[in-house]
């Protein structure tokens, strides 16, 4: 498999995993040659001069050249064609980004603190991860339950803000199999940095196997989907072990008592962790942050079980 | 004109105790006195800088949390943007250059002048009480709702970035009115000196840009207090909004920053290479060009933003005009070079170190306004390199420069050249070795602010900590080399560089009021022949 943050040697980009991703790095490597030139000749007078004119005696004489309109008009029209030609060609570009395809799959996508979730047409939701059929394609339609985030996909060159209170589109067509790294671009608070997912390229056949699975859940056991949850919803706060991240590390919680800001305490059952997780700041224990953002809706009863059976083999 | 030795008194010694300092209305001690303030603020800020590099050194949590990470983050940018880069140049070398290059005995508003210093270190009080009492974490752009919904520090850091704001505005009064109005006889505009034209065009910028700040300041309170939906989608607000009200102001505010620090380049180059500036009007007018344009290219921190399409094509386009001026500056700097007498002192590397960093800089920024190019490197630590690329690279690198240049008319003494060039070069060396690296890193999409990173970033990231290590060194060594100079320094008499501006002809320190004899003009700044 393909791994998506593996570096071509030659320009020091991801692969790229659409056709768009290649013109982008037709420009970018045209931008990078024109860059390098144009550096060479700056630094390389800059060097040369100084080198050649270095003063000999405190006596040195040096001509007074005012300017020369013929230079000044040149190193501003020649840089100005260039700037022109990569703005129409980057424009180019940029219009392909934003042509949305008529017909494609659509996939809705809700971004929160600190997770991704996809929803499909036939009600199948993802989380943390996501299939798309190759040489297809897809259209997201984005929003955000909390804060701006941002969906960046490297290989593709692609990425958006996702706006809270707006629907925000995506697309592209990936053109090879692979799995592809999402990352959160916009700064979104405490694990901005842990936000990503992964975008599964696959063939049409296996896009509809995994589409038509509509419960992963069939026949596992609950500890075994709890276990899956907390890879995918909730790794980026909490360890396995005892040591705090952004909330609890979760080893010989089950049971716990614990004490509350107000002096209150509580004796973390199954009610407080469902607690915790549809209204996450209703009970907060003291020196915590309320940062945990609600998951009601989200997770389904078979889930929110899971969790709660995955936690009490945490002992 | 003998000298300092003409009475021994100057603007150091003519009065003394802490208060004579406080209550001055001198623009050369009030100068000094930026010059302390923004140098413990880049401490500061520094320090959190190496806090940053030290984290990063390995993927994971390594010194602090991803909390503590993001305050520290934010805590870096905001000193560093609010309090060092802005006011650096202009109300600290500005200050104590402007009335002197222009032959004037102060600014035009003394009292004025006292007071933005005062605006300045109460707004940096403000300001650093809300960042460390309430444990701001929004990054320095405080980009909502995030700000609003999670933290009650963001309205008061706003209030102690406007009376920063206040501070800037106060100084560009100021340098217009004195540009104006206090020239010596016959120093006509096309003899100022094009550190004077790059003062002058920021003035402007400082005048014009700084209210937006005011008008953001005072919707984020409405909504606050009274509930009415500016920025905030709960109420009915749009956060793009805040990206434009931000931007408007913060664009042109990046000017702010390197526009000065031009001005200083020009002056070094044409005193070190003994030759008159080439291009001296192209030169002039670029700088007033690129203020003027600096406006109308906020939206391009918002190509991704979900600004409309249409907008994000006109952004790249004026962006793309902003590079002309900026493009013939850099090969109008070049060209004086050519045929030069040139000196290889501290200033003078700075300057070259200024011009082969902002080259860099500069074509990355086209890069990155080549708009269908930024989707990819927006947000990356692409950005990352190329801002600090222009503002550290640029910026600091002319205040060093300037400082090494005008330390001797400053403090009447020289500074030890031999540990002024290794500051250079441990800086010079450190800064690339930081930064270039992160080109690539956000080539391969390693977005910015990452507390934490994929296992694949980490040898790059190892390099750059490293180098953020030794251009803490250099910045060292300089303080050393300036704590060095104030005391042991020799004498540097009137004009140790063989310069040609106004400053030049003053007494090292100079009196109270600069010139013992009113100057009178007769000919251009760079008059070498």
């Amino acid at each position: 498999m393909l791994f998506a943050t593996a570096v071509t040697a030659s320009n020091f980009m991801p692969p790229e995993g659409t056709e768009i991703a290649a013109g982008v790095d037709s420009l970018y490597k045209f931008l990078l040659i024109v860059s390098f030139i144009s550096c060479v000749l700056v630094i390389g007078g800059l060097i040369y001069f100084a080198v050649k004119y270095r003063r000999q005696s405190e006596n040195d004489k040096t001509p007074y050249i005012s300017h020369s309109t013929i230079l000044e008009f040149l190193w501003s029209f020649i840089p100005f064609v260039i700037f022109m030609v990569v703005f129409v060609w980057g424009w180019i570009i940029y219009s392909q980004l934003r042509t949305f395809p008529e017909n494609g799959l659509e996939i809705a996508v809700q971004a929160q603190k600190w997770n991704w979730t996809f929803v499909y047409k036939n009600g199948k939701q993802s989380a943390a991860e996501f299939f798309v059929p190759v040489n297809e394609p897809v259209k997201l339609v984005m929003t955000s339950a909390d804060v701006l985030h941002s969906f960046f996909v490297p290989a593709f060159r692609n990425k958006q803000d996702v706006v809270p209170g707006r629907y925000v589109p995506y697309w592209f067509k990936a053109n090879k199999i692979g799995v592809f790294q999402v990352f959160c671009a916009e700064y979104c608070g405490d694990d901005h940095s842990g936000m990503q997912a992964k975008v599964h390229v696959v063939s049409r056949a296996d896009f509809e196997k995994w589409l038509s699975q509509k419960d992963p859940y069939k026949d596992v056991a609950p500890v075994d989907i709890g276990k899956k949850v907390y890879q995918t919803r909730c790794a980026s706060c909490h360890t396995l072990t005892e040591a705090r991240l952004i909330g609890p590390g979760w080893k010989g919680v089950w049971g716990r008592t614990e004490k509350m800001e107000d002096g209150q305490t509580i004796t973390v059952d199954e009610n407080y962790v469902r607690e915790s997780m549809m209204n996450p700041n209703a009970k907060v224990v003291a020196s915590y942050p309320a940062a945990m953002t609600s998951f009601a809706g989200q997770l389904s009863e078979k889930e929110i079980m899971g969790v709660i059976e995955f936690m009490k083999t945490l002992k | 004109m003998s000298g300092a030795t003409h009475s021994g008194k100057n603007y150091l010694n003519e009065k003394s105790g802490l208060w004579s300092w406080l209550t001055t209305l001198d623009h050369k001690r009030i100068g000094i006195m930026y010059m302390i303030s923004v140098m413990l603020f880049f401490a500061i800020g520094g320090t959190f800088a190496m806090l940053i590099r030290l984290e990063l050194f390995n993927p994971g949590a390594t010194i602090m949390t991803a909390k503590q990470y993001n305050q520290v983050m934010t805590f870096h940018g905001a000193i560093m943007v609010f309090m060092v880069i802005i006011p650096g140049i202009p109300a600290f070398l500005g200050n104590f250059m402007l009335p002197l290059q222009i032959g004037a005995k102060d600014v035009a508003f003394p009292r004025v002048n006292l007071m933005s210093w005062y605006c300045l270190m109460i707004g940096a009080g403000v300001a650093f009480f809300s960042l460390f009492y309430h444990g701001v974490d929004t990054g320095w752009t405080f980009y909502t709702p995030y700000s609003i919904s999670t933290q009650n520090g963001t309205i008061m850091m706003v209030v102690g970035a406007f009376i920063i704001g206040f501070s800037s505005i106060l100084t560009g009064l100021n340098f217009i009115v004195t540009v104006h109005k206090l020239r010596a006889p016959g120093m006509t505009f096309w003899r100022l000196p094009l550190f004077i034209w790059a003062l002058y065009s920021t003035a402007l910028l400082q005048v014009v840009a700084t209210p937006v700040l005011a008008i953001t300041l005072l919707l984020l309170s409405v909504e606050r207090i009274f509930g009415v939906g500016i920025f905030d989608p709960t109420l009915g607000g749009d956060p793009v909004l805040f990206q434009h009200f931000f931007w408007f102001y913060s664009h042109p505010a990046v000017y702010i920053m390197i526009l000065p620090a031009m001005g200083v380049v020009s002056e070094l180059i044409a005193a070190f290479s003994h030759k008159t500036i080439f291009g001296y009007k192209a030169v002039a007018m670029s700088s007033v060009g690129i203020a003027a344009v600096s406006f109308f290219v906020w939206g391009h921190h918002m190509f991704v933003s979900g600004q409309s399409e249409f907008l994000g094509i006109l952004f790249s386009f004026i962006t793309m005009l902003v590079g002309v001026p900026t493009a013939i500056k850099v090969f109008n700097w070049v060209a004086t070079l050519y045929r030069g007498s040139i000196r290889f002192d501290s200033p003078l590397l700075f300057a070259l170190g200024f011009l082969f960093l902002f080259t860099i800089g500069g074509v990355t920024g086209i890069i990155l306004a080549v708009v269908g190019v930024d989707v990819h490197f927006h947000d990356t630590y692409f950005v990352v390199a190329h801002f600090h690329y222009v503002m550290v690279g640029g910026t600091l690198m002319a205040i060093m420069g300037g400082i090494y240049y005008w330390f001797p008319k400053m403090f009447g003494k020289l500074v030890n050249e031999f540990w002024a060039r290794i500051s250079f070069v441990l800086i010079f060396v450190g800064f690339n070795v930081t930064f270039f690296p992160q080109f690539i890193l956000g080539a391969m999409g390693m977005p910015r602010r990452y507390f934490d990173y994929l296992p694949e970033y980490t040898a790059l990231n190892r390099i750059s900590s490293v180098g953020a290590w030794t251009i803490g060194t250099g910045f060292l060594v300089g303080l050393g080399v300036i704590i060095h100079g104030l005391y042991r320094g020799k004498p540097a008499g009137i004009n140790p560089w063989g310069a040609k501006t106004l400053e030049w002809t003053a007494a090292s320190p100079p009196p109270h009021e600069n010139f013992l004899v009113q100057p009178v003009v007769t000919a251009g700044p760079y008059e070498y022949r």
